[in-house]
C-alpha cells in the first residue's frame, strides 16, 4: 500500500504496528481516514478574489496535485467544497444547492475573511458568515489568504478527518461517524 | 410535419467557464444558440453603499476588491478621481507619478495574463495556464514587496503613495521586463499559429465598431473592433503623455483578433515601464497637503503630531468643497470611471463605479447569437470580465 | 469646445435647459426630465456625443426635487466629456428611457431601477439586475440602512 509508517501512526500509536517491512495492522477507521484524507478532491467553486488565490494554489508554483488535490467540476465527484469569496444573499440558495448534491463525507472550508465573517463588506447583501448557512470544518483568516493559506487549510482539514471515529462503521450502516 | 422546438438550459453561476458567479440561460436550437440571457448580481456586495459610509481614504481599499485581478488600477481611478475632486492634480510629485504608472502597467500585464490563462485553459490549451501564472506569481512577489499583500495592494494614496519602493525593486522590475517578451513569444508560439486555437477563435464572437459603440464597448474589446481609443493617449493622466507607446488597433473584430491586441498591449506594458524606470528619480512620494494627505508612516508612530493629524483624518475624512468630478482611467479592461459627488463632508455623498466589465458583458447576447454553443465559451473568456466589479 | 456645445444646445433647447456649471473643468448640463430622450439624442447626431459612459441616479434625500438622474456622455472623435443632469421628483419617479438613443443604457438603467428605485419609461427590459428578483426596496436609497433593513447595526466599530 505504500503506507509510510510515520503517517499511519496519525494520533494514536496502539492502532498500528508494522510488521516487518511489509505487513501493516490498523484499523478499519484509521484505514477509512487515511484513505479519505489522502485524496480530498474540492469542488471548483470560485465567488471572488479568494478564487484567484485557489487557482494560484493549484498552479505550478505551489501545486496542490501533490497533496492528492484535484479540483472537480462537479459536486457529485467532490469531497469538500471551498467557499472562495463573499456570499451574497442571491447566491446562497446555489451554494446550499451545490452542497446537498456534494456525496458524503462532505466537508467545508471557508476560505478568507468574507466567507467566514462577511469580511469589509457589512452590507445589506452579504451574508456574514458562511457558517450561517453550511457547517464549516476549516476557516482560513486573510484578505485572500495567501496559497500557504490555503494549503495549511487542508492540511488541518486532513488532520481533523484523521481523528475521525466510526468512520468505517458508519460506511456500512452500524451507527453514525463521530467528528474528529 | 415534427413540431420545431428550442431547448432552454442554465449555464452557471456555478460554472468553471464563466470566470465567477455569471449565469446564463441560453435558447438553443440544437447546438445553436438562437437567444443568451445573462443574469448577474451574484457577488453584488454593496460597494458603493458601504463607500457613502466611510471616509475617502478608507474608502480605497474597497477599490482593490472591485476588479480583483488588477486591483492596482482600480487604485489609480479612485484617488485620481479623489485628487481631482480636491482639486490637488497638480501637486502630485513626480516620483509617485511615475511610480503610479509603473505599478499600472504592471498590473494590466498581471490582469491579460489571467485573462489568457483561463482563456485558453477554457478553450483547451492546458500549459498556457500553467506558464501565465509562472510570470504572475513573479508579479505577485513584487506586489508583495512593495505593499505587503499579493492581491489587495492598496498601495496608492490620496495626494501619492503609501511608501517609498523597496530596495533593489527597480532591478526586480527591469529583470521582469527583459523576461517577459520572451515569454509572450512563447505563448504564441504555443497558440497563435495552432490550427485548433486558430479554428475556434477566428471569427467567432465578432462585432461590429458601430454595435461596439453603442453597447458602450471599451478597452482592449473595442480596440479589436477598429476603434482607435485609448484613455492612456487620448485624455491622459498620471503624466501618460510623457511616454511613447502605441496603441494597438486591429480590424478583424473576433476573438483572435482581441487576442492580438491583448498580447500586443503587453509588449507596449513592457515598452512603458521600461520608460518608467528611465524616469525614476529620487523625490518626495507624497503632495505637500497636509490636509488631505495621511502622514507617511514613520511619522505616525515616531510623533504625537504625526499620530493626531492621522486620526484626525481617518477618522474625519480630508473634505473637498461641494462638487462633482467624473474621472477615467484606461483599465485593463477598458474605461474605468469613478464619478464621486461631494457634499463638503468627509464621506462620498454618492460615488458610482463606472466598471469596464458591466458593459462589455452586456455586448455578450449579441456576440453569440446564430453561433455555436462551444462559442460561448470562446466568447466570455474574449471579452474578460470579472465579476467583483460587475456586481460591485 | 464644450461651452460651444453648451451653445448650441441651449439654442436647440432653450426652455429646457435648467443650469450649466463648471467644477474642476468639467461641464454638467441640468436640464427638464420631459425633453431628455429628444437632447440627447440632439448631443449624439449634432455634437457628437457617441458614447455614453455612464448613467447612474443620485439620491438628494431632503432635497426637492429628490433624485438626480446623471449621464456621462463622451465624443470618441473630439475626446470630449459632458454631464447631462435630469431632476426627478420622488412621487413622479419616472425618466424616459435613452436606450433608443445609446443602445448600453439598457443595463444602466435597469441598474438605476434596481438599486435607486428610478424607472424608466418605454424601457425594453426593466427588471431587477443585481439584486434578486424578490428583493424589497432600493438599496443605494439614503434612507435604506447599510446593513439591510432587517439587521440591527453593529455597534462595535466607527461604520
Amino acid at each position: 500500500m505504500g503506507v509510510e509508517k510515520a503517517e499511519m501512526l496519525g494520533s494514536e500509536a496502539d492502532n498500528v504496528r508494522v510488521l516487518g517491512n511489509n505487513v501493516i495492522t490498523t484499523s478499519l477507521d484509521l484505514l477509512v481516514n487515511w484513505s479519505r484524507s489522502r485524496s480530498l478532491w474540492p469542488m471548483t467553486f470560485g465567488l471572488a478574489c479568494c478564487a484567484i488565490e485557489m487557482m494560484a494554489t493549484g498552479a505550478a508554483r505551489f501545486d496542490l496535485d501533490r497533496l492528492g488535490v484535484l479540483f472537480r467540476a462537479s459536486p457529485r465527484q467532490a469531497d469538500v467544497i471551498i467557499i472562495a469569496g463573499t456570499v451574497t444573499h442571491k447566491m446562497l440558495p446555489v451554494i446550499k444547492t451545490v452542497y446537498e448534491q456534494m456525496p458524503e463525507p462532505k466537508y467545508v472550508i471557508a476560505m478568507g475573511a468574507c466567507a467566514s465573517s462577511g469580511g469589509v463588506f457589512d452590507t445589506y447583501s452579504v451574508l456574514q458568515g458562511i457558517d450561517q448557512a453550511l457547517p464549516v470544518d476549516v476557516y482560513i483568516p486573510g484578505c485572500p489568504p495567501r496559497p500557504e493559506g490555503l494549503l495549511y487549510g487542508l492540511l488541518k482539514l486532513r488532520e481533523k478527518i484523521m481523528r475521525e471515529r466510526n468512520t468505517f462503521g458508519a460506511a456500512i450502516g452500524a451507527g453514525e461517524v463521530v467528528p474528529g | 410535419m415534427a413540431k420545431k422546438e428550442t431547448m432552454t438550459i442554465n449555464m452557471g453561476p456555478q460554472h468553471p467557464s464563466t470566470h465567477g458567479v455569471l449565469q446564463l440561460v441560453l435558447e438553443l436550437d440544437g447546438e445553436i444558440v438562437v437567444d443568451a440571457v445573462p443574469h448577474i448580481g451574484f457577488l453584488h456586495r454593496g460597494v458603493e453603499k458601504l463607500a457613502e459610509n466611510r471616509t475617502y481614504h478608507r474608502a480605497l481599499p474597497l477599490t482593490d476588491r472591485l476588479d480583483y485581478l488588477a486591483p492596482m488600477s482600480n487604485n489609480l481611478g479612485y484617488v485620481l478621481a479623489v485628487e481631482k475632486l480636491l482639486g490637488i492634480t497638480d501637486k502630485i510629485p513626480q516620483r509617485a507619478k511615475v511610480v503610479r504608472v509603473m505599478m499600472a502597467e504592471l498590473t494590466r500585464i498581471k490582469s491579460h495574463l489571467v485573462w489568457l490563462a483561463t482563456h485558453a485553459l477554457d478553450i483547451g490549451a492546458m500549459t498556457v495556464f500553467l506558464y501565465c501564472f509562472r510570470e504572475r506569481e513573479a508579479i505577485m512577489d513584487m506586489y508583495e514587496k512593495l505593499s505587503g499583500a499579493r492581491m489587495t495592494s492598496n498601495y496608492f494614496r490620496i495626494g501619492g503613495l503609501s511608501q517609498d519602493l523597496p530596495e533593489g525593486f527597480e532591478d526586480d522590475v527591469r529583470a521582469f521586463i527583459e523576461a517577459m517578451p520572451g515569454h509572450i513569444e512563447t505563448y504564441e508560439g504555443l497558440l497563435t499559429g495552432n490550427k485548433i486555437w486558430q479554428k475556434r477563435t477566428i471569427g467567432v464572437a465578432t462585432i461590429s465598431a458601430e454595435d461596439a459603440i453603442d453597447i458602450g464597448l471599451s478597452g482592449p474589446a473595442l480596440r479589436a473592433s477598429g476603434v482607435d481609443w485609448d484613455l492612456r493617449r487620448d485624455n491622459p493622466y498620471s503624466g501618460y503623455e510623457e511616454y511613447d507607446f502605441n496603441v494597438i488597433v486591429r480590424d478583424g473584430c473576433d476573438t483572435f483578433d482581441r487576442y492580438k491586441v491583448r498580447l500586443d498591449e503587453m509588449r507596449e506594458s513592457c515598452k512603458i515601464i521600461a520608460q518608467a524606470l528611465d524616469k525614476l528619480e529620487p523625490g518626495p512620494i507624497l503632495a505637500d497637503a497636509p490636509d488631505v494627505c495621511l502622514p507617511p508612516k514613520k511619522d505616525v508612530v515616531n510623533s504625537i503630531e504625526g499620530l493626531i493629524h492621522q486620526f484626525k483624518l481617518i477618522t474625519e475624512g480630508c473634505k473637498p468643497e461641494p462638487g462633482e468630478v467624473y474621472q477615467s482611467v484606461e483599465a485593463p479592461k477598458g474605461e474605468l470611471g469613478f464619478y464621486i459627488i461631494s457634499d463638503g463632508s468627509g464621506n462620498p455623498f454618492r460615488m458610482k463605479i463606472r466598471p469596464p466589465s458591466f458593459v462589455n458583458l452586456q455586448a455578450l447576447p449579441q456576440m453569440v447569437r446564430g453561433r455555436l454553443l462551444a462559442d460561448v465559451i470562446a466568447a466570455i473568456g474574449t471579452l474578460d470580465i470579472v465579476l467583483g466589479e460587475i456586481d460591485r | 469646445m464644450s461651452q460651444a456645445v453648451v451653445a448650441k444646445l441651449k439654442g436647440a433647447f432653450a426652455a429646457s435647459v435648467l443650469d450649466v456649471k463648471e467644477h474642476r473643468g468639467e461641464v454638467t448640463v441640468t436640464v427638464k426630465k420631459e425633453d431628455i430622450v429628444p437632447i440627447c439624442q440632439f448631443l449624439k447626431d449634432e455634437a457628437g456625443y457617441n458614447f455614453l459612459c455612464d448613467l447612474c441616479g443620485v439620491d438628494y434625500l431632503g432635497q426637492q426635487p429628490r433624485f438626480m438622474v446623471v449621464y456621462n456622455l463622451y465624443n470618441i472623435a473630439t475626446k470630449e466629456r459632458l454631464r447631462v443632469k435630469v431632476p426627478v421628483a420622488e412621487d413622479d419617479a419616472c425618466v424616459d428611457t435613452v436606450s433608443t438613443v445609446w443602445a448600453t443604457a439598457n443595463w444602466h438603467e435597469r441598474e438605476c431601477w434596481d438599486l435607486m428605485g428610478i424607472s424608466f419609461n418605454n424601457h425594453p427590459d426593466l427588471r431587477r439586475i443585481l439584486m434578486p428578483a424578490d428583493w424589497e426596496g432600493h438599496p443605494l436609497r439614503k434612507d435604506y440602512p447599510l446593513q439591510g433593513p432587517d439587521r440591527e447595526p453593529y455597534q462595535g466599530r466607527l461604520s
